[in-house]
């Protein structure tokens, strides 16, 4: 499958209209759940670290340097891969498999259409151009979420927490996370789009095939996550 | 021409095609018929290359495709025009978008150009107006007739039609059935039809093929099929008591 996929576009111009298309459908179209998730994420994370320090000894910019930490490592791009996974995955699968099961993949390759190539190149490059846009967005928002939770709650003080912010700050952190978020975007495009690709039957298959889709792209990403994070931080 | 020799075709242990020959003219509406199930859609899916058949040889005007390489193989593609059995237009695009997708596909033409094609076999298939609606707009037989014109807007040497009357009202499958046979004599192209409409198999079935379980059992005109002693053909074709009395009505006119 994928080496149908890396063949040279048969024609740039098309290539560069469904790009731009899947850019859209798959970047832009997340944005909104990306930035209200992550946003909330952030806040939560602050609020739960500010109520499991109660010890005076334990200074309150930790709370800060906590929320930085945990948003930039894992939330961030992982929590956001496995959001996309299922609002990206199923709309792969689903509309790859519609195109299977009403032959409209056939009608492609009849024309002398590299049918993958065609229309799952473009996810593929969507996704890994874009998804670590929105994973820098989330972590900033993540970020600007646990502020405005100090603001809001008056669990501490927003000078302790932009302190926490600014301390140790390592960019190899935000470098890992994009890593990360690369290999995820990979997934998040290949996985579903090969489930619906193959799938057989009509439309209640192609529902089965975006629900396994869906799994299988989370499990996956859980999987490399780890790994990753072994290999990189370990 | 479009030559068919000892074609095979297996799926796991099944054969479902079992070394069938046959030829179909250029100019003439050739008719495949048969029993669901006797690899009808297999062997229509082999002839455009949406199959690799297990052994023969397909040749079209002298190309064996076993012969092709990427590129003869491609280059056969872009002559090759098909209208599937449920239209298979890109729901996303437009009318207009769905006939010119080949265009923009292969052709350097400029946009006016293109556009000009459209409108063209638009007006051929008699669907003017149509430009702006989506697939989901339309009637069946629109669908049709759209499906139509995308496999005509390139010139095609070879046409393919997957049961196009499949869901049709009786009228509106004479339409399509007419512009077919139209289409064939003034583009002087091959068509090749998969069929279980007798109606349209009668109306313009300039050569028909009968497969019965994977093997061609039988092969004729429409005039011939009439008259054929043939116990396979006969069995299926004149099922209905109709088709029998139409039948002995012409066999005792003639």
């Amino acid at each position: 499958m994928l080496k149908q996929v890396f063949k040279k576009p048969q024609k740039w111009k098309i290539f560069n209209e469904m790009l731009f298309r899947e850019i859209e459908d798959l970047g832009l179209k997340s944005l909104g759940i990306v930035v209200f998730i992550s946003f909330f994420i952030g806040g939560v994370v602050a609020i739960q670290t500010a109520l499991n320090v109660e010890s005076p000894f334990i200074p309150k910019y930790l709370i800060g340097f906590a929320t930085k930490r945990s948003v930039i490592l894992e939330f961030a791009p992982t929590f956001m891969a496995i959001i996309l996974a299922g609002k990206v995955g199923s709309y792969i699968t689903s509309s790859i498999g519609t195109m299977r099961v009403t032959e409209q993949i056939d009608a492609l390759e009849v024309m002398g259409i590299n049918s993958l190539n065609y229309l799952v190149l473009p996810k593929i490059i969507a996704a890994l151009f874009f998804y670590p846009l929105l994973v820098v967005i989330a972590m900033f928002l993540g970020i600007i979420g646990g502020y405005c939770a100090g603001i809001l709650t008056g669990l501490f003080f927003t000078e302790d927490y932009v302190y926490g912010i600014q301390l140790d700050f390592n960019p190899f952190f935000v470098f890992y996370a994009i890593i990360k978020i690369l290999v995820f975007a990979f997934v998040i495009a290949t996985v579903p789009a090969y489930h619906g690709y193959y799938v057989k039957g009509g439309s209640l298959e192609v529902g089965r095939a975006s629900t396994q889709a869906v799994v299988w792209t989370s499990v996956i990403i859980v999987t490399l996550n780890y790994f990753l994070t072994q290999m990189l931080l370990g | 021409m479009i030559v068919v020799e000892n074609l095979i075709k297996k799926f796991n242990d099944t054969e479902v095609l079992k070394g069938i020959n046959a030829t179909f003219e250029k100019g003439k509406t050739n008719m495949i018929i048969g029993q669901s199930g006797s690899g009808k859609t297999v062997f229509l899916k082999c002839l455009v290359g949406l199959h690799t058949p297990n052994s023969g040889v397909i040749s079209f005007d002298g190309r064996k495709h076993t012969d092709m390489t990427i590129k003869t193989r491609r280059q056969l593609r872009k002559e090759i025009g098909m209208v599937f059995q449920g239209s298979a237009l890109y729901d996303s695009l437009t009318v207009e978008e769905n006939v010119m997708f080949p265009l923009k596909m292969f052709t350097n033409d400029g946009q006016k150009e293109m556009l000009h094609r459209v409108n063209e076999v638009l007006e051929r298939v008699n669907l003017p107006n149509a430009n702006d609606k989506f697939p989901a707009e339309l009637s069946g037989g629109m669908q049709k007739r759209v499906a139509i014109a995308r496999a005509i807007v390139m010139n095609p040497k070879y046409l393919f039609c997957d049961e196009p009357n499949s869901g049709l009202d009786p009228q509106t499958a004479i339409v399509i059935d007419n512009l077919i046979q139209e289409i064939t004599k003034e583009y002087e192209i091959i068509t090749v039809i998969n069929s279980h409409d007798m109606n349209s198999v009668m109306e313009i079935g300039e050569k028909i093929i009968f497969l019965k379980n994977g093997v061609l059992a039988w092969e004729g005109t429409n005039k011939e099929m009439f008259k054929t002693d043939n116990e396979a053909i006969v069995d299926f074709v004149y099922s209905s008591n109709l088709f029998k009395k139409v039948r002995e009505a012409y066999l005792n006119d003639n």
